[in-house]
C-alpha cells in the first residue's frame, strides 16, 4: 500500500512582481507524480532550490497543493477536516536543530506534541519516556535543550515527533548542520526506526553517501521526480546525476573513473567493503 | 562583551521548594515581594530575611550558584545605597565628612532600601530557581485563565513567555557570534562616546533581528508540523496539582507574612 501518493501535484509561492506589482506565483513544483510505500525508506535528492522542501511541506500538509491530488495515508489534504490525522502520522524533523525545539527541558519539549494530539495526561508520560529511549536521550529527560550537542538536539527533535506515534517521518536536511558524529547519530536513528519499527523513513538529504543507505532513490530537478530506483542503479548514472548538478558517492566516482581508463569494473560500486571485494577479486 | 546570566534560569534538583504546585510558589512570591516593599521595621525586615534564609537552604539550590546570578544585580543594589546615603537630607547628623554629611534618616532609608531589593531579588530567584520556566507558565495561564472571558488571550501569553525563555540562551550565543564577526570586520564597539556607541550597535542588532524572525517563521512552522492549533482541545503531560504539603506550606507562609506585618504595627 502505498503511504503517499502524489499524482500531477503543482505548486507555486506567492510573490509580489517588483515591476508590475502584481502578484506573482513561482512555478516550483510542476506536476509531479511520486509514490511512497509504506515502510519504505526512500532518499530524495536535488540541488539547491529544486523543490525538495516544498515537496515535503506537502507530504505533511504545510502546504496544499494547487492543482493536482496528493493522499497521505488515504486522506486528502485540500479537505480542512483531514489535516490533523495527517500531520500527527507523517512527522517531520527540520534542519536547524534549534529552530525546532519548543520548551526549555527535553522532556517537556518530547511532550508537546502529544499535549496538542488531546491525549490524556497520565497517557503521555509513557509516550515521551519510551520515544526517549527510543532515539537514546533517556538520560537527557531533565537537561536543558540548549545546552546539548547538535546530533543531541536532532534526537531530541526525533523523539519529539517519535512521541506523536506517526507512521512516517521526513527528514528534510536534518544532518546537514551536524559534524560526522552526530550526521551518524541522527541516521543510525533513523535507519532504526525504519527497520525496528517499521516507519516509513523519507531522507532529503544532500549527502549521498546517505543516500545509498536508502531502499530507494528519487532524484527531483526544477519541480518534477526525474529519476527513481534502488541507489545502486541511480548511482551508476554518473553522467545523468553531474547533468543535475549532483554528485555521486566518492567511492562510486572512483570505480568510474577507474572503468573510464579500460579497468573492468563495475560502476554501481557504493561502499569501500564492495570497491576492496572487486579489487581483490579483480582480474 | 559578557552575556552570562543566570538569573531566571532553573536549577533542576529536588527540593521541597521543587516539589511545592508552581501556583502557590508564585502567589506566594508575588505577596512576598508586595508586603517587604510595604513594611518599614527592622523586626520585620529580620523576620522576612530569617524566613527567606530558611528557604534559600530548603530550596537545595548551591548558595554560591544563586550568588553568582546576582551579580549583575548587585551593582543596582550598591548603588541604591549609595544614592541614598549621600543624598537625603536629615536634622540628625551622624559623620561629618567635609562637605559630605551623612544623616541617621539617611542611613536608615540606605538600610531600608538595601534590605527590600535584596529580599525582593532573593525571592524572585527562589521562584525562578524552583521551578521550571514551563511550570511558571502554567501558573499563569492558570492564573490569567479566568480573564480569557474579557479577551485576554492566557495561552498566547504563556506560550510566548516559554518561547522567549526558551530562546534566550540561543540569541545571546548568536549576538556573541554576530559581535565576534563585526568585530573581526573591524568594527569598534569599545570605545567613543554614547552616541558612538549606540550607533555601533546597528550592525549588530539588524542582523540579529533578521535572523529571529528567520527563527520565528521556521518555529512556528515545526510547530504546526507537531500539530499545534493554539489551545483547542490542548492536554498537558505535567498537572498542576494542589496538594496536601501545598497546603500546608501555605498555611506556613500565611503565618509568617502575618508576623512581618504585626511587627510592623507592633515596633
Ligand atoms: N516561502 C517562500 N516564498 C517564496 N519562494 C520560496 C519560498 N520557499 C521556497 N521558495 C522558492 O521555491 C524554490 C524551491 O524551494 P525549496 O525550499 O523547496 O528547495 P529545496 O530543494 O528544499 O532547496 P534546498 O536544497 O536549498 O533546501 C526555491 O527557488 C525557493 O527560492
Ligand atoms: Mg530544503
Amino acid at each position: 500500500m502505498d503511504i503517499i501518493k502524489i499524482n500531477n501535484v503543482g505548486f507555486g509561492y506567492s510573490y509580489i512582481d517588483e515591476d508590475s506589482n502584481k502578484t506573482m506565483k513561482t512555478e516550483t513544483l510542476k506536476n509531479i507524480n511520486l509514490n511512497i510505500e509504506t515502510g519504505e525508506f526512500v532518499a530524495i535528492l536535488g540541488h539547491n532550490g529544486s523543490g525538495k522542501s516544498t515537496l515535503a511541506k506537502i507530504m505533511n500538509a504545510l502546504l496544499l497543493p494547487d492543482s493536482g491530488e496528493a493522499l497521505i495515508i488515504g486522506l486528502n489534504p485540500s479537505n480542512e477536516s483531514n489535516i490533523f490525522e495527517i500531520r500527527r502520522n507523517v512527522g517531520m524533523v527540520f534542519q536547524n536543530p534549534d529552530n525546532q525545539i519548543i520548551a526549555t527541558i527535553v522532556e517537556e519539549d518530547v511532550a508537546f506534541g502529544p499535549e496538542n494530539l488531546s491525549i490524556p495526561p497520565d497517557k503521555i508520560r509513557p509516550r515521551v519516556d519510551s520515544a526517549l529511549k527510543n532515539v537514546g536521550m533517556e538520560n537527557f529527560a531533565l537537561a536543558n535543550p540548549a545546552y546539548l550537542s547538535g546530533g543531541q538536539k536532532q534526537r531530541v527533535a526525533i523523539a519529539g515527533v517519535l512521541a506523536m506515534k506517526p507512521k512516517c517521518i521526513i527528514f528534510d536536511e536534518s544532518t546537514a548542520m551536524l559534524d560526522p558524529n552526530g550526521r551518524k547519530e541522527v541516521l543510525d536513528t533513523a535507519i532504526k526506526l525504519n527497520k525496528e519499527d517499521k516507519i516509513t523513513i523519507i531522507l532529503i538529504t544532500h549527502f549521498m553517501d546517505e543516500a545509498t543507505l536508502a531502499d530507494r532513490v528519487i532524484v527531483v530537478n526544477d519541480g518534477q521526480a526525474v529519476m527513481g530506483g534502488p541507489p545502486k542503479s541511480i548511482f551508476s548514472q554518473i553522467n545523468e546525476l553531474k547533468a543535475l548538478s549532483l554528485d555521486v558517492p566518492q567511492i562510486t566516482e572512483l570505480a568510474y573513473l577507474l572503468s573510464e581508463k579500460g579497468l573492468n569494473i563495475n560502476t554501481d560500486i557504493l561502499t569501500i567493503e564492495e570497491m576492496v571485494g572487486a579489487l581483490c577479486n579483480y582480474n | 562583551m559578557n552575556f552570562n546570566i543566570t538569573i531566571g534560569q532553573y536549577y533542576p534538583t529536588d527540593s521541597i521548594l521543587h516539589r511545592l504546585d508552581p501556583r502557590v510558589k508564585l502567589a506566594a512570591s508575588l505577596s512576598f515581594i508586595i508586603i517587604v516593599c510595604l513594611i518599614d521595621n527592622g523586626f520585620g525586615y529580620a523576620i522576612s530575611a530569617a524566613f527567606i534564609a530558611a528557604a534559600v537552604w530548603a530550596s537545595n539550590v548551591p548558595v554560591k550558584l544563586m550568588l553568582r546570578g546576582m551579580k549583575s544585580i548587585f551593582f543596582f543594589i550598591v548603588f541604591t545605597f549609595t544614592v541614598n546615603i549621600f543624598l537625603i537630607p536629615g536634622g540628625n547628623i551622624l559623620f561629618n565628612l567635609g562637605p559630605v554629611k551623612i544623616s541617621a534618616e539617611a542611613l536608615n532609608t540606605a538600610l531600608l532600601m538595601t534590605a527590600r531589593l535584596s529580599i525582593m531579588i532573593f525571592a524572585s530567584s527562589l521562584l525562578t530557581l524552583t521551578s521550571s520556566p514551563i511550570q511558571l507558565t502554567d501558573a499563569i495561564e492558570y492564573y490569567l485563565a479566568p480573564f480569557k472571558k474579557i479577551g485576554v488571550p492566557s495561552h498566547q501569553i504563556a506560550m510566548m513567555m516559554t518561547i522567549t525563555l526558551r530562546f534566550i540562551p540561543t540569541l545571546i550565543d548568536e549576538l556573541d557570534k554576530i559581535v565576534r564577526a563585526q568585530k573581526a570586520r573591524g568594527a569598534d564597539l569599545d570605545t567613543g562616546g554614547a552616541f558612538k556607541k549606540a550607533k555601533a550597535l546597528i550592525p549588530i542588532l539588524v542582523p540579529l533581528f533578521l535572523s529571529s524572525f528567520r527563527r520565528a517563521d521556521e518555529l512556528a512552522t515545526a510547530m504546526e508540523a507537531r500539530c499545534y492549533r493554539g489551545d483547542i482541545e490542548r492536554t498537558k503531560m505535567k498537572q498542576m496539582k494542589f496538594g496536601m504539603q501545598d497546603l500546608y506550606a501555605g498555611i506556613i507562609f500565611i503565618c509568617i507574612c502575618s508576623c512581618i506585618i504585626m511587627a510592623n504595627f507592633i515596633f
